[in-house]
């Protein structure tokens, strides 16, 4: 139990760090941030029930007054933007994440971690965060897809493939602490 | 560690938690399907007064908490004046500039304290599912103290990539800190379990 709350509280913490982190520049000149890649470590580290909690003491935090996140936004204002959907989709990602973990838990860390993070961090995410865009601007899919999806997609898809080699790495370290493998 | 609230006492200051943040539910269940451009830029003046009700630092903070979503906005108008619907594309900046105001003036009259004692008791009915809220007081507690700890790892971490070698700073620290930060957990556990553990 302790182990539990502990590792939930501490996750939570890492994302919060990782949003401190200078952004990266892609080649597109669009910038990303590790804090989606946060997420999506909780769901390959943590398993899908307790990564979706870490998820959600984060949120919490972010609307109680803490500004966590990356850019140091906070407060309950970043939850009323038309790209809140994907803070409400960051827990379902980190769950989809951590159930595919599970459901690839016959192949090498590394590459089950990639694959899920693709799946949960980056496809979930955006099932949830495109329709929340459409539902609060009233724009059509495709409008959607280009002003809420397609600008952050080349980022995402390098943070995943980094979040299942970063996976791979930490199972190396601590085979223990994986607990979506345990 | 930083927070959004502004220190200096107001009169918005000492309105219990639980009624702004009522208030503000009420006003976005009102304002999201509202499209009349007249109304939101009236609600608008009417948060405008609000946060200008808290004094010069705490209208420059509530502009700077503004600062973020112009951005967005920039993206939205110009994407509805390029398929040429710019009403369309007025009326959500408005209604997004209208709702972010309030939310944040709600965050920067409330205290951190506050908010989570209220969190804390809004959820205690969990108890009766097996959830005490003293466990999620405790999550509360714990990530707050590991933030800056970890916050502070990552910049030395950074630190010592740059020392090492003059590529920019990338994902290469990221497996360490969480690494360090699982041990930590590690240690912090034990620690819970000898104090006489978690309930």
């Amino acid at each position: 139990m302790e182990r539990n709350i502990v590792y939930i509280a501490v996750f939570a913490a890492v994302i919060a760090a990782l949003g401190l982190l200078p952004k990266l520049t892609l080649i597109s000149g669009i910038p990303i941030t590790a804090q989606s890649m946060g997420i999506m470590l909780c769901g390959t580290i943590l398993g899908a029930r307790k990564g979706a909690l870490a998820v959600i003491l984060f949120l919490a935090l972010v609307a109680l007054g803490l500004p966590l996140l990356a850019g140091g936004r906070g407060g309950l204002g970043v939850f009323t933007t038309p790209w809140a959907g994907f803070l409400f989709g960051f827990p379902v990602a980190a769950f989809a994440t951590g159930l595919m973990m599970r459901w690839l838990r016959g192949a090498r860390v590394g590459v089950s971690a990639g694959i899920a993070a693709v799946v949960g961090g980056i496809g979930v995410l955006y099932a949830v965060a495109v329709p929340y865009y459409m539902a609060m601007t009233g724009a059509g899919l495709v409008d959607a897809i280009v002003t809420a999806m397609l600008p952050f997609l080349a980022g995402d898809l390098v943070k995943a493939v980094a979040a299942g080699a970063i996976t791979g790495a930490i199972h190396k370290a601590r085979p223990r602490a994986v607990m979506s493998r345990a | 560690m930083l927070s959004l609230t502004l220190e200096r006492q107001s009169w918005a200051h000492r309105i219990p938690v639980g009624w702004k943040l009522a208030a503000l539910c009420g006003l976005t269940f009102f304002v999201f399907p509202l499209e009349n451009i007249a109304l939101l830029t009236l609600g608008i003046g009417g948060v405008g007064l609000l946060c200008a009700s808290l004094g010069r630092v705490g209208f420059t903070a509530s502009l700077r908490g503004l600062r973020p979503i112009l951005w967005f906005a920039v993206i939205i108008l110009g994407y509805h004046l390029l398929v040429g619907r710019i009403g369309q594309g007025l009326g959500i900046v408005l209604r997004m500039l209208l709702l972010v105001g309030a939310a944040n003036f709600v965050t920067m009259t409330s205290r951190l304290s506050d908010m989570m004692n209220w969190v804390i008791w809004a959820l205690s009915p969990l108890r009766r599912l097996g959830i005490p809220p003293e466990r999620i007081a405790l999550a509360f507690a714990l990530m707050i103290r590991f933030t800056p700890v970890l916050g502070q790892r990552a910049a030395h971490l950074a630190q010592a990539w740059r020392a090492r070698s003059n590529r920019r700073v990338g994902v290469g620290i990221v497996a360490p800190l969480a690494v360090s930060a699982l041990d930590d957990a590690d240690h912090v556990a034990e620690a819970l379990r000898a104090r006489g553990g978690v309930r």
